[in-house]
């Protein structure tokens, strides 16, 4: 690697983490105004946003074989099939043959 | 007494050097393990509306801080990788050790917010809550201080020219860490 292409490609990495910190930032100052949805972007889309810059620039998937991104997105979709597998049962109280048997601690802010 | 290179390290029947693509497949077992804990922490909390005040308990700044550590400590690691490309052992030696050091802090930072909580009652046993809590940050810290000592082990390879390929190993794991620490600091730190 050539001195050019080195301070070009430090310079490049310099610049990714300056904007993950202004994104985290914004992740820490959006809550503040207290307004839900802009919680939920900024501190939720942005953590996807800052996951990705990590992912495509210094894990350098941007450039790695293809099939290790659909090895990792499958991963991701795995979870996505726990979740949508088991919520029906986990998030609702009732259903057919179904019951759910509140235990003593189970509200307030115990839980 | 001299070795014999693994095979791993330059054997490429995919494309990518074994060693490599074994890291890979190491992150992709990790998404499971950390995705199923923040999966089920996700369905349990949107079903629980009392955690809110729970997770009003834990502190901003705490994560904050050690969202930029880590943040910060994951430029390092690739500097220190570029630095491993271009034969630099000096400078990737002491930019694998900045990266160390960034993980001490995030473990030192960690362990005074956890005393505190711990020293007011917040407990793991306190609430489910609580339970993933101290499960997710320290399944999460385990593995900060895994990286720090392969980090170590590797750095004075580097500084002989040793194995300098397995810089750019140790860092695709680093960044995995941090991209965890990216989710787990809005779920339980951010959402009140």
């Amino acid at each position: 690697m050539n001195a050019h292409a080195q301070s070009s490609h430090t310079s490049h990495y310099v610049k990714i983490w300056a904007i993950l910190t202004v994104l985290f930032l914004i992740s820490v100052c959006g809550p503040m105004l207290g307004i839900k949805l802009v919680t939920l972007i900024t501190a939720f889309g942005i953590a996807i946003v800052k996951a990705y810059l990590v992912a495509a620039h210094f894990m350098h998937l941007n450039v790695e074989k293809k099939y290790v991104t659909y090895l990792l997105l499958a991963m991701v979709i795995f979870m996505v099939l726990l979740f949508a597998g088991t919520s029906p049962d986990v998030m609702t109280p009732g259903g057919q043959n179904w019951e759910r048997i509140p235990i003593p601690s189970d509200s307030g802010s115990t839980h | 007494m001299s070795f014999p290179q693994p095979i791993a390290t330059n054997r490429s029947a995919t494309g990518i050097p074994t060693g490599k693509l074994a890291v890979w497949w190491v992150i992709g077992s990790e998404i499971v393990i950390f995705g199923g804990l923040l999966v089920s922490y996700i369905m349990l909390r949107l079903f629980h509306s009392g955690w809110d005040a729970e997770a009003a308990h834990t502190n901003t700044w705490f994560g904050a801080i050690n969202t930029f550590v880590l943040l910060t400590s994951s430029l390092f690691v690739v500097l220190a990788h570029q630095a491993a490309e271009a034969g630099e052992e000096k400078k990737a030696f002491r930019l694998i050790w900045l990266t160390i050091g960034g993980g001490a802090i995030f473990l030192i930072n960690k362990a005074i917010e956890w005393s505190g909580e711990i020293s007011h009652g917040l407990v793991m046993t306190k609430s489910v809550f609580w339970s993933f809590y101290y499960t997710a940050c320290g399944l999460h810290a385990l593995h900060v201080i895994a990286g720090m000592v392969i980090m170590a082990i590797i750095s004075f390879d580097v500084l002989k020219k040793q194995h300098m390929n397995r810089v750019e190993l140790i860092g695709i794991y680093w960044h995995f860490v941090d991209i965890v620490w990216i989710f787990l600091f809005p779920m339980l730190y951010i959402a009140k």
